[in-house]
């Protein structure tokens, strides 16, 4: 570990800026603000999952005492429409309840006690109409329509991708397989439930303080949906307790925006229990994979054809982009000649479905990495022979028809991966389980495309200060809400002006600030912000080099270098501070800002424009190969992940302890999708209310994982980096499950593989797909 | 409803509905943010102060039940300004990401290895099973406790006792 006194350098294990902060309790999350006279504002919520609104009776709520207003969409003078590509989210319900979370009614109360009562006492007329629960049956004829403005009435999206002919291929393969998998919500479960907190202040502007992945869209889409001009809000993004794609989009902004209309002057907090982030927030959209995957008799893969069904609840939140990453990664990091990848995102009465780490990719790859699998057995060769025969490699079409032009690691994970005693010794490994458990391993692959495809601009704007008294200061234009990126900022600054993490400070996301620089998503966070700092911070370092050069009356600025704290003329030994410095400069000559725009594919695999809006293609691409080493008790069905070994291509790594915290905490999420994180549904109602019913991983349930980089650079990456913050939950599902077959022989279709349903596998000696 | 304990280090005396939630007592009237609230039910560990050195869930504690107690939030564990070993050992080994679940982890470290002072991974897993974090994976979280453990140890033996 890197000593304080040291200046930062790219490569090194710099323990994070915001960690001291945070283990004091010093550190304010957005959950942490109050303020004086402070007011609590709470949201009347549906609970039932589809009805029209006949009425709303606040009128004994509103003459509570301490019950300041009480709101709905009556009050509302804007749009009253959130979503990011699709507008079709209600700030407060108008006409129809879409699910069971949708707000119906605002109450903001001196107190939390009074805000109770006063909810408790709203009563909602609601005529409850056919709740759609099944995606199937969203799309039949006769299904009531959950927009009546949708053009494609329930289905939000959909899409198709042949390449070849994927019907006779499959024909003609010696090996086929066919399966289908369901995968279920699972939900985000960040610590720090929705929050915010928000002001009117007497310049007529809206303060929000909020815990957020987007406080740039928020403005936008808060200041249409309440109806007021953009340039009156603001929205301040402190560090998030977690987030993970589930505060990509709007939560409580907009209501706070409203009450803040309502009750100028006074500080409005909201901050949801945990049962209403879970009753409210979106989750990972469930899918149905149904797949038809064909090989040569030697394992070679020759054609796919693939159906995709996302049920993206009431909203479009960000299901649409959701599908499309999907269909983009449908048929994994492979060759594969001919292909169809059809996809639906289906509109139902369920939670809503929207961002979450992986954002379509851990469905796909759940279904396409067990085929891989059950096709190696068939072709009688090794998960891992069959992985290296048909990855993808630079220079490669992928099977969409996207060329790979970045760094595409995928054959150097596998090989990696081959080598490693966890796979090399496995046999012996299984051998020594013991009475009544069976041991087995899993390999699974992933591919991880990085930010937002063809036609959305992926920029970032960075800004870097010299301050008055010599410090540097980086305002961050991206969310950190928990992934190390604010550091990542002061390594990649503190390396170029060769400084100290001392003499470095952060700005964290202001609108007021900070500048533009797009969502805390997408695998895109650091590369595209990074790319922009590096810029600003090497104009920087020129700036002052050449006035100082030019106030000594020096040769020229590479005679002089910046060390911490100076500039120093290194042919005499001169040093002038670098607070002097700043004096010597003005204000605006001490601010560099600088802009990066993320390159995007020069070839289209699609002509569907509609596609292309909601991401396809990409090109760049992170790569993972996953080893799970599973051990199941025959007698209880109970799955223990014993090892784990991830191989990562995500180029250079600027900070290894950041990296392997984004690679482990990536695998916990996916090791709670695979075997724990059961969300039960019943009638549109959700039966796992909470944490004490919907079960994340403990200490107890995740192994010590061991995670290796292969560094390849991806030259047009921040000091070689691609994105790291989702490959990592892609493989674990997959790794899991092909785990559970090679140990006991079982297939299941129906995920998370719970005890009960590993032991009714087990009694009925199910072999699905592995020998059809 | 007036209420004397020791929070800190220090007596104080405030003035509460005795049914109002510790947890509250000290984010709202005390402004001691560090304990945070990830359930209100006790599921989390989030909440986790130490009571008479003992951990406890703050969520599920009323404001009367602090009367005539010892309390310790994170933010009375520095010890003129230096930082316990344990919060040391939670930033040195990359034990932090989001730091929402940190403070109640932290807190559930120190009473565990007060009961155990030398814990194996296994026994680390398990004292802090209680205790959810959804960013880390809990592997650093352990590394950090393996290592805060030697430091707290050498600090209380002193240097002189290490083998």
């Amino acid at each position: 570990m890197m000593p304080k006194n040291r200046t930062l350098q790219i490569g090194q294990s710099v323990p994070r800026a915001d960690a001291f902060k945070k283990v004091t309790g010093e550190e304010m999350y957005a959950a942490d603000y109050y303020g004086k006279d402070l007011l609590w504002a709470g949201v009347k919520r549906a609970g039932i999952p589809h009805a029209r609104i006949i009425g709303i009776h606040a009128e004994e709520a509103s003459l509570l005492p301490g019950v300041v207003k009480v709101l709905t969409h009556r009050d509302i003078k804007g749009t009253n429409r959130q979503g990011v590509i699709r507008k079709d989210q209600p700030v407060l319900a108008d006409e129809r309840v879409r699910h069971a979370g949708d707000g119906l009614a605002m109450v903001i109360a001196e107190d939390r006690e009074t805000l109770q009562k006063a909810l408790d006492l709203i009563t909602l007329d609601l005529e409850p109409l056919e709740a759609v629960l099944d995606p199937e049956r969203a799309v039949m004829k006769d299904a009531p329509l959950i927009h009546d403005d949708n053009p494609g009435g329930n289905i939000l999206l959909k899409g198709l991708i042949e390449k070849g002919d994927p019907d006779s291929a499959l024909k003609k393969c010696d090996m086929t397989v066919e399966m289908s998998f369901r995968l279920p919500h699972q939900e985000h479960a960040y610590l720090e439930t929705e929050s915010g907190l928000a002001i009117l202040k007497d310049d007529n502007r809206i303060e929000i303080i909020v815990s957020t992945q987007t406080p740039f869209r928020d403005r936008r889409e808060t200041a249409e949906a309440v109806g007021i001009e953009e340039g009156r809000i603001r929205i301040i993004a402190p560090y998030c307790g977690g987030a993970f794609g589930g505060k990509d989009g709007i939560n409580v902004q907009s209501l706070l925006a409203l009450a803040c209309l309502h009750c100028p002057g006074r500080p409005i907090k909201m901050w949801w229990s945990r049962e209403e982030s879970f009753l409210a927030s979106c989750k990972r959209h469930p899918a149905v994979i149904t797949c038809r995957l064909g090989a040569s008799s030697d394992g070679l893969l020759q054609a796919l054809d693939t159906e995709i069904v996302f049920d993206t609840g009431p909203y479009d939140h960000l299901g649409g982009a959701v599908m499309a990453l999907g269909m983009e990664h449908a048929c994994g990091p492979y060759r594969i000649p001919d292909v169809r990848i059809s996809a639906r995102a289906v509109y139902t009465n369920n939670p809503i479905g929207g961002a979450f780490r992986g954002f379509g990719v851990p469905q796909v790859a759940a279904a396409m990495e067990q085929m891989m699998d059950i096709l190696a057995k068939k072709c009688g060769i090794s998960p891992i022979e069959i992985r290296l025969l048909n990855a993808v490699a630079k220079g490669d079409k992928n099977p969409l028809g996207t060329t790979m032009t970045g760094s595409t690691g995928m054959l150097e994970c596998l090989e990696t991966l081959e080598r490693d005693p966890a796979w090399t010794d496995r046999e012996k490994w299984k051998a020594g389980a013991g009475p009544f458990k069976v041991r087995g391993t899993g390999i699974a692959s992933a591919m991880h495309g990085m930010g937002y495809g063809p036609l959305i601009p992926d920029t970032a704007n960075a800004k870097i200060e010299l301050t008055r008294d010599g410090r540097f200061r980086v305002y961050s234009g991206v969310v950190d809400m928990g992934q190390g990126n604010a550091s990542t900022c002061l390594q990649i600054a503190g390396d170029i002006l060769n400084q100290e993490m001392t003499r470095m400070e952060l700005v964290l996301p202001d609108t007021d600030r900070t500048l533009p620089s797009g969502s805390a998503s997408a695998s895109r966070t650091t590369y595209t912000f990074g790319n922009a700092l590096i810029d600003a911070a090497r104009i920087l370092k020129e700036r002052i080099l050449n006035r100082i050069s030019d106030m000594m009356m020096i040769k020229g600025a590479e005679e002089m270098a910046l060390i911490p704290g100076a500039v120093r003329h290194l042919p005499s030994g001169k040093e002038i501070s670098l607070a002097d410095a700043a004096r010597m400069m003005t204000g605006e000559e001490r601010i560099v800002t600088s802009r990066f725009r993320a390159p995007v594919a020069g070839d289209a695999p699609t002509k569907d424009q509609a596609l292309r809006i909601h991401g396809i293609p990409h090109t760049i691409f992170s790569y993972g190969a996953h080893l799970a080493c599973v051990e199941i008790d025959e007698l209880t069905g109970r799955v223990e992940v014993m090892k784990y070994v991830a191989v990562s291509d995500c180029g250079r790594i600027i900070n290894p302890q950041i990296f392997q915290q984004q690679i482990q905490g990536g695998i916990s999420q996916g090791i709670g999708y695979a075997l724990y994180e059961d969300f039960i549904m019943d009638k549109g109602s959700i039966l796992t209310k909470d944490l004490s019913t919907y079960i994340i991983p403990t200490a107890l349930d995740i192994p010590d994982m061991k995670s290796i980089a292969v560094e390849l650079p991806e030259h047009t990456g921040p000091f070689g980096l691609k994105g790291a913050g989702e490959i990592a939950i892609d493989a674990p599902l997959p790794a899991i499950a092909n785990g559970i077959a090679d140990a006991c022989h079982v297939r299941i279709e129906r995920f998370p593989l719970t005890p009960e349903r590993i032991l009714e596998a087990l009694e009925k000696g199910q072999m699905r797909g592995d020998t059809a | 409803m007036k209420i004397g304990f020791k929070l800190n280090e220090k007596e104080i005396v405030i003035h509460v509905p005795p049914d109002k939630r510790a947890i509250d007592v000290l984010r709202e009237d005390l402004g001691l943010t560090g304990a945070k609230e990830g359930c209100g039910s006790g599921e989390c560990g989030a909440c986790t102060i130490l009571v008479d050195g003992e951990s406890k869930l703050s969520c599920l504690m009323l404001a009367a039940q602090l009367e005539g107690r010892e309390i310790a939030t994170i933010e009375g564990l520095e010890r003129d300004g230096i930082p316990h070993p344990i919060q040391e050992a939670f930033v040195e080994h990359g034990a932090v990401q989001c730091g929402f679940c940190t403070p109640g982890m932290i807190l559930s470290t120190v009473d565990l290895l007060k009961q155990n002072p030398d814990p194996d991974r296994e026994e680390i897993r398990k004292g802090l099973s209680g205790n959810l974090c959804r960013c880390t994976g809990y592997q650093k979280i352990v590394d950090a406790v393996e290592a805060g453990a030697n430091k707290v140890n050498s600090t209380i033996k002193g240097p002189a006792s290490k083998e």
